[in-house]
């Protein structure tokens, strides 16, 4: 479990990016951070592994204070994936996903093993094991990106915008590919995004974020869109007009959905799920 | 072009070659004081260089440092070197001139080429758990020494031209040939001088700019073609993509 107790962030130049925050992420579940750009979601996904302390507060993971920790082990022990990948441009795809382990005194040929087991775990070919990541596609970049921060086998995952670089077919195909990795491997997953679809999509637990990282609603995607808690959260996950405001129009074929742009999106059925 | 041509016939005169004063033991000399120079420069410069690169601190110093040492006439400077530290000290005077006029190129294409990488590598670097040395000597090192050997490339050439006025101080080097040549009116042994530093300087710098490529990271060297052998269709039409 990741605590956020009192958290507040100033920087020198007088702004604040996060003021009195509050939150616990549960373990083995995906907690999405969703917000337009400037809200400080990307601040305290960074104060999860101590790219950025607080200015005040406490960080909690497992009940031990993180500012008591080692940086670089700190660092070491959770996955970190960044939009662009972040890969390192000199160092071969397998290379890239052995990094963590090389840090960590494994040998060559271990952590070499294991980049090409993590390779086949998000469906990567692993005769691309010695290629550099300018020669990949963005979204196989991405793969790489993954496979890296799942890499010393952490608990925790931390994931900042991943797959907001890449185009929307192949974004669809790596949200589905992580929601069966987190079927697979069960990680405490902390995702930061700006689009509400891939919120609702990824998350169990989805924190809507407005600026200064004030928590405007903290639910499952159900609890949100079934009672969202104010106006401003009902036309950010738009259900008061748009995708999720939906109607039911009775067709000879039985009751439809409608959209606010009158398009059918589904039909409605008497046994869901639940 | 008789002139050019009394030069060559100087030049290449075996008896210019031996002797003590002879173009071989000056030519050693020569490169013996640009080598020397840019070692010395290079152990002072890079190391700064690298560490205003890394740690993003003292840039503007270390621009007007480089700025006001460029702008030093490195002839007044040894002439000044040699009274400060006497005539016995005459290569050391001259060895601190060529390392103040070296420094600049150098501390430049150290600390660029740390600028020059992307931040998000750096960021990814130390957010997987890289120690600050680790970043420096696995990422920023590594990604930055082209932009560096091209830094020792433009100083070595400067140093090597600027070499010439150690004869003005009775130091030798292929300076000596020009100066005595001047003063005897002989314009063969003037030209065929001036040549032979700029050969010696077209060496240096062809030498050094292969340096410079194999300095390039690897994968846009030969590791890629190594790749293609293996998969060479699709590695093909990657690189297309990529042109």
């Amino acid at each position: 479990m990741i605590e956020f107790e009192n958290i507040s962030k100033h920087y020198p130049d007088g702004t604040t990016a996060v003021k009195d925050f509050n939150l616990q992420i549960p373990a083995h579940s995906s907690t999405v951070f969703v917000g337009s750009s400037g809200c400080g979601k990307t601040t305290l996904l960074r104060m999860i592994n101590r790219m950025v302390d607080p200015s005040s507060g406490t960080v909690r993971i497992d009940g031990e204070d993180i500012s008591t920790k080692n940086a670089v082990e700190l660092r070491r022990s959770i996955g970190y994936v960044m939009q662009n990948s972040g890969l390192l441009p000199h160092f071969t795809v397998a290379d890239n996903i052995a990094t963590v382990p090389r840090l960590m005194g494994q040998s060559r040929r271990d952590s070499r093993r294991r980049a090409l087991e993590l390779m086949e775990t998000v469906g990567l070919p692993t005769s691309m094991a010695d290629r550099y990541p300018h020669q990949l596609s963005g979204g196989q970049q991405q793969r790489v990106g993954v496979a890296r921060g799942l890499a010393s086998d952490p608990n925790i995952l931390l994931m900042d915008e991943p797959f907001g670089a890449v185009d929307p077919i192949v974004r669809s195909e790596l949200q589905s590919e992580l929601l069966r990795l987190q079927k697979e491997l069960d990680k405490t997953i902390v995702f930061v995004t700006h689009d509400i679809d891939e919120a609702f999509l990824l998350g169990d637990q989805v924190v809507i974020l407005a600026a200064g990282a004030q928590k405007l609603q903290v639910g499952s995607p159900s609890e949100i869109i079934e009672n969202p808690a104010n106006d401003f959260v009902s036309s950010f996950i738009g259900t008061d007009r748009g995708a999720r405001a939906m109607s039911v129009k009775q067709t000879p074929q039985g009751p439809v959905l409608v959209d606010s742009q009158g398009r059918t999106q589904g039909r409605l059925v008497e046994d869901g799920p639940r | 072009m008789n002139l050019l041509s009394d030069a060559f016939k100087w030049l290449v005169a075996p008896e210019q070659w031996e002797g003590k004063d002879g173009l071989a033991v000056l030519l050693g000399q020569h490169l013996l004081f640009t080598f020397i120079s840019v070692v010395i420069a290079g152990a002072i410069a890079i190391p700064v260089g690298w560490a205003i690169g890394h740690t993003g601190k003292g840039r503007e110093i270390a621009v007007g440092a480089a700025g006001i040492a460029r702008a030093v006439p490195s002839f007044g400077l040894l002439i000044l070197l040699v009274l400060l530290l006497g005539v016995t000290h005459k290569p050391e005077a001259a060895v601190l001139a060529f390392v103040v006029l070296a420094i600049p190129s150098l501390l430049a294409g150290a600390y660029t080429g740390f600028e020059a990488i992307d931040r998000k590598t750096i960021d990814a670097a130390r957010a997987m758990g890289m120690t600050e040395w680790q970043i420096l000597f696995k990422v920023e090192i590594p990604l930055g020494l082209s932009l560096l050997v091209g830094g020792i490339r433009a100083a070595v050439l400067q140093v090597v031209a600027t070499v010439t006025i150690a004869a003005y101080v009775n130091l030798g080097g292929l300076g000596l040939p020009i100066i005595t040549g001047l003063n005897l009116r002989r314009f063969d042994m003037v030209l065929g001088g001036a040549l032979l530093v700029a050969v010696v300087a077209l060496l240096l710098d062809m030498l050094l700019a292969m340096g410079q490529k194999a300095a390039v990271p690897r994968a846009l060297g030969s590791k890629q073609r190594k790749v293609r052998t293996q998969d060479s269709k699709s590695s093909l039409a990657q690189e297309k993509e990529l042109t």
